[in-house]
């Protein structure tokens, strides 16, 4: 049950900030609205902190970290890109946009889905499964202690969102 | 209808919807993951992941999303205006969703601040493919 309450804040989260409308989202690609990478780095740097001290302070443990496979993510992340701009909106936010009323987000659900089932039938899973590298994480690959990292990718993402708050002033 | 919320306090929101999640549930957001487990009942895949967490959570956004729109006042029935490209956009995503393992939810969102090598790759690589594109599908924005 408790999906469905969290699946429920994630869903309000989206529609109030405005990710519910594809034409917004592709703004984030014609640099005209923004909110995409805000939001996006926002989230993480809120969630990377939130875990970096729940799993110090012993809350939580053994997280699962996502697997790195090289190759297919790299693969899988040009084609993500691709099929997002041309959509607007990815497969979370279609799901909002499609519960708002957007014909538009109806659409990308369908396409989301034959995507999937093609993908999953025609792919060849040699490739889907080669380079894999297990939970590597970002401190394994750059061999320094977690926190640097973490204190790296907060202030790049401070540093990110002055620059664009001064350039959106400007334009 | 309601202007829409600040993004940097929704945003931070959103993580601690995140972190909810891990604290509550033991694990992380997701959406491609609920595409993957209906397929996963029409064909056979080893490439299909099945979980039954994110089905529920995915109805779950349907709710949120609908209710939020709804108190928001931006319930509208529109028709799409766009719709080959909404297909084959959602289709490319969807071949590529399955071949990362995960999309903005479950790989960059969830695994990004877990500081996982493969879905920092994979936000460099999706951004990277959106602003490729971008410029030869300008004109269907406007």
């Amino acid at each position: 049950m408790s999906a469905l309450f969290i699946g429920i804040a994630f869903g309000w989260c989206l529609e109030r900030a405005g990710l519910g409308d594809a034409r917004k989202l592709a703004g984030q690609f014609y640099f005209t609205d923004l909110t995409v990478f805000k939001v996006m780095f926002s989230a993480i740097v809120t969630a990377m902190l939130g875990m970096f001290w729940l799993t110090r302070l012993g809350v939580l443990h053994d997280v699962y970290v996502p697997e790195t496979y090289w190759l297919p993510q790299l693969a899988g992340g040009l084609l993500f890109g691709a099929g997002f701009v041309a959509a607007g909106l990815c497969p979370g936010t279609s799901c909002v946009a499609a519960a708002s009323g957007r014909g538009d987000g109806a659409m990308v659900v369908v396409g989301m889905f034959a995507g999937v089932l093609i993908g999953g039938v025609t792919l060849p899973t040699s490739f889907y499964e080669s380079t894999p590298r297990g939970p590597l994480t970002l401190p394994d690959l750059l061999r320094a202690p977690e926190g640097v990292i973490v204190f790296l990718i907060v202030a790049m993402a401070l540093t990110m969102f002055l620059f664009v708050e001064r350039w959106e002033r400007r334009a | 209808m309601k202007r829409y919320d600040d993004p940097y306090v929704i945003g931070a929101g959103l993580g601690l919807v995140l972190l909810a999640s891990f604290v509550i549930s033991g694990r992380g957001l997701g959406a491609s993951g609920a595409f993957t487990t209906v397929a996963a009942a029409l064909v056979d895949s080893p490439m299909l992941n099945k979980s039954g967490w994110l089905l529920l959570e995915i109805g779950g956004v349907v709710i949120g999303g609908f209710l939020s729109a709804l108190t928001a006042g931006r319930l509208q029935f529109v028709r799409s205006s766009r719709m080959l490209l909404s297909l084959a956009g959602g289709a490319v995503m969807g071949v590529g969703a399955v071949l990362a393992r995960g999309c903005t939810s479950g790989l960059a969102l969830t695994g990004g601040a877990l500081l996982s090598a493969g879905s920092w790759l994979f936000i460099i690589a999706a951004f990277a493919g959106a602003y490729a594109l971008a410029p030869l599908l300008r004109r269907s924005w406007q």
